[in-house]
């Protein structure tokens, strides 16, 4: 650069160049972070489906041909006889579900309004809120062990409503602290708008903040049940399994996670398949059973009832 | 009818912040009054304990007399009572996101266990008439959601639901500030219009709103009630100098 | 302190009316001094400072609707800016009557010399002393003063009826000097005019000041309605 006479006009113009070659880097520096940040989300997305997928494709792989009208009809045959299927199972299971989501939901349902609408700061919500976050990290097969002893044993049998009550038991926090976080949600001005109008406090929690705050609930409930849905150890020390068909609720039952780890860990080829096509078949089931969930308050929520 | 509200020595706290002080003043029947005065000066804290709802808050409490009509609202009834006879509409509209336009007018009644459906069907459409929203909205009454009319248009939901409930008293919260100018122009003629029928009193920012539409203007200041009086000396030759100096802009 | 700019706003627009009400005052001091030494050149200054105030008349009336309309005024600020509007027009009536003074001046000149029987030099210092206190009313906002301007009005519209009265009996016995005697009774109802607009400036400034509006009433020593009689 030297031997050029240093003009201010000419010393202006080198700096406007070198601010602008640095723009220049910047923005491309900005934008080559930007693609780096957006091709990161899709892989991580990509991470997070593809197991899904993944999962979904060997099950129909494996499970896929043993699938039959007999699977959904049939009670499992005895060792060494063909054929056989997990009807009991699936009833089972749906018994256990349905009796499950009666004790969990509306506990956990219940409970989250106390913590939003009810306990707000208080200290008894603290510790509801501080129980739920313990029984939800308790493990499954201690939930069991513990229905046994207090019901199982007291009773002196494994039965359905064990099961029911382990399962429900398991459901509840996940409830609870969802619906507390959807009733939180519900814009404290809905509230006031209902309590205004001369409503008592009750009836405005149910009908206005409960109902506004219902789509969020209704998932939060579905999280519950998809996951009890597939859960093994709790049964094993309360609804116990059943080879026959059971409607009572104080008898042992089958359920299909249950009949699935059973047929899974036996020496029989046969029933290695049953308990493929058995997996299978629960996947499919739990996410029809959300998915119908999904729909029918979908229309239910944007009809406005009346 | 309306009817007139007299209030004697209210005072009002929010846990340990003294928030009104000594308010006194009668607030005539089937008028419209305003409350102005600057951020944080305890009008809508004073409006809140006209309906008591202030109580909401937990920490809050308050002491002093106040009379709506012939009723002490602090000894001879319950909150949820008052509330039914003296109506509110809020700041930002706040229709019920989950109900139709014809739910949310009767929301008060219903939830009240009102259930006779041509009686309702009766309220709705006065209530709607009354608030300039009938036209606008008579063919979609069950169809669309209340809250996807516009701002406007939401407000004046929430004015027909506070009207529904036939109140005696109608407390308006800053009803416009979230407005644009057409949409505040048609609450103001509406507030000019039920004034005949209902006791208004409106909080505002706007002085020009308050010059508008008000009667009787009364200017709140750290707490205090400073200056009551006819809004044509209040906004032409007010005698507290404090006035003078809020709606001259001179601070605030 | 908020608004800044627009209190600088408000006393400019009252430094325009300052200015404008300094040529009115000095526009009817000269045309006296005209009247009492018979020179026509002050005359000439006089209709000059017409013009002037004329503009300035004009670009206030502007000033002061920009405001109403832009900056929302309220309370004092709202009484001040009608006030300005108000003494506005009568600033200007005071100098087109100080012009009409200057040019009954002029005619004078043609005429004879006359001994009439109207003090009008009393009456001139009684209205330039009006004009003087209500403008200074207005620069001190002081509402006592401006009410003293009130009862002054009196003493003038009285020489008026009076010169009216002798100069009436003047044109019918001696008509040869009636052109004088007319002049005479013309500068005397112009002098009666620059006081009764230095009343309506000291009531507006009243009206500012205090928010009354003390128009149209009684004079202060009572009775007889002032704007009755000399026109």
């Amino acid at each position: 650069m030297g031997g050029y006479p240093r003009s201010p006009r000419v010393d202006a113009l080198r700096k406007t160049l070198l601010k602008l070659q640095e723009h220049n880097f910047r923005s491309r520096v900005r934008t080559v972070t930007d693609g780096a940040a957006t091709g990161l989300a899709i892989l991580s997305t990509v991470l997070v489906v593809a197991p899904l997928v993944a999962i979904f494709i060997y099950l129909i792989y494996k499970g896929a041909s043993s699938l039959s009208w007999a699977f959904f009809t049939d009670i499992p045959k005895p060792v060494g006889e063909a054929g056989g299927g997990m009807a009991n199972a699936i009833a089972g299971s749906a018994m256990l579900l349905g009796l499950g989501s009666l004790i969990g939901v509306p506990i956990g349902i219940s409970g989250g309004i106390f913590l939003a609408e009810y306990g707000r700061g208080t200290k008894l919500a603290n510790a509801v809120r501080f129980t739920a976050d313990v029984l939800n990290g308790v493990p499954s097969i201690v939930m069991g062990i513990a229905v046994y002893s207090l019901i199982v044993v007291p009773q002196g049998h494994f039965s359905a409503f064990s099961g029911g009550v382990a399962l429900g038991i398991m459901m509840v926090p996940t409830v609870c602290r969802t619906t507390e976080e959807m009733l939180l949600m519900v814009p404290n001005a809905v509230r006031e708008a209902a309590l205004a109008l001369g409503v008592p406090n009750w009836r405005s929690v149910l009908a206005i903040t409960v109902k506004t705050a219902s789509p969020g609930i209704i998932t939060g409930c579905m999280l519950a049940f998809a996951r009890v849905a597939g859960e093994t150890a709790p049964l094993i020390f309360t609804a116990f399994g059943n080879v026959g068909w059971s409607s009572r609720l104080d008898e042992p039952i089958a359920a299909l996670p249950l009949q699935i780890y059973v047929y899974a860990i036996s020496p029989y080829d046969e029933w290695h398949r049953l308990a493929w096509a058995g997996a299978l078949v629960l996947i499919v089931l739990i996410v029809m059973a959300v998915s119908l969930v999904r729909y029918v308050t979908s229309r239910g929520v944007l009809k406005g009832a009346s | 009818m309306g009817v007139g509200i007299e209030v004697t020595n209210l005072n009002a706290w929010y846990g340990t912040n003294h928030t009104l002080q000594d308010i006194n003043l009668n607030i005539p029947a089937n008028h419209a009054t305003a409350l102005i005065g600057p951020s944080g000066c305890g009008k809508s804290t004073f409006v809140r304990c006209l309906n008591r709802m202030h109580e909401t808050n937990p920490i809050a409490r308050v002491t002093g007399t106040v009379v709506i009509g012939d009723l002490d609202i602090y000894k001879d009834c319950k909150p949820v009572e008052i509330r039914r006879r003296v109506g509110m509409v809020f700041q930002r509209p706040n229709p019920f996101p989950t109900m139709s336009i014809y739910d949310n007018v009767c929301a008060g009644l219903k939830l009240n266990g009102y259930t006779n459906r041509r009686a309702l069907d009766e309220i709705v459409e006065k209530s709607l008439k009354n608030s300039a929203l009938w036209d606008e909205v008579k063919d979609d009454l069950k169809k669309k959601s209340g809250a996807s009319l516009s701002g406007g248009q939401q407000q004046r939901l929430c004015i027909a639901r506070a009207l529904a409930v036939d109140p005696e008293v109608i407390l308006m919260d800053e009803p416009a500030s979230a407005l644009d100018p057409v949409s505040t122009s048609k609450i103001e003629d509406l507030i000019f219009q039920l004034k005949a029928q209902y006791t208004i009193v409106i909080v505002t920012h706007n002085m020009q709103q308050a010059a508008r539409v008000a009667e009787k203007t009364g200017f709140f200041l750290n707490g205090r009630m400073v200056e009551f009086d006819s809004t044509h000396k209040i906004f032409t030759n007010p005698s507290d100098k404090r006035t003078e100096d809020y709606i001259t802009g001179r601070f605030g | 302190m908020t608004r800044i700019r627009f209190q600088q706003s408000l006393e400019d627009l009252k430094e325009q009316l300052l200015v404008m009400a300094g040529l009115a005052e000095q526009a009817i001091q000269r045309a006296i001094e005209a009247y009492r030494v018979r020179d026509l050149s002050i005359c000439d200054l006089v209709s000059r400072s017409e013009l002037a105030i004329n503009r300035l008349e004009r670009d206030i009336d502007q000033a002061a609707l920009d405001l109403l309309a832009m900056e929302q005024p309220m309370a004092s600020d709202l009484r001040f800016i009608l006030s300005v509007i108000k003494i506005n027009a009568d600033l200007e009536r005071v100098g087109d009557a100080a012009k009409s003074i200057s040019d009954r001046v002029r005619a004078m000149e043609q005429m004879a010399a006359a001994e009439l029987p109207v003090d009008i030099p009393k009456m001139a210092a009684l209205a330039a002393d009006m004009v003087r206190k209500c403008l200074q009313s207005f620069i001190e906002a002081d509402a006592t003063m401006a009410r003293s301007v009130l009862a002054m009005d009196d003493a003038v519209d009285a020489m008026n009826r009076a010169a009216y009265k002798s100069l009436t009996k003047v044109m019918e016995e001696q008509s040869h000097l009636a052109p004088q005697a007319l002049n005479a009774l013309m500068i005397s109802r112009n002098l009666e005019r620059v006081a009764d607009h230095a009343t309506n400036i000291a009531e507006d400034v009243i009206f500012w000041v205090q928010g009354a509006d003390v128009r149209h009433h009684k004079s202060v020593t009572g009775g007889r309605d002032p704007h009755a009689m000399g026109g």
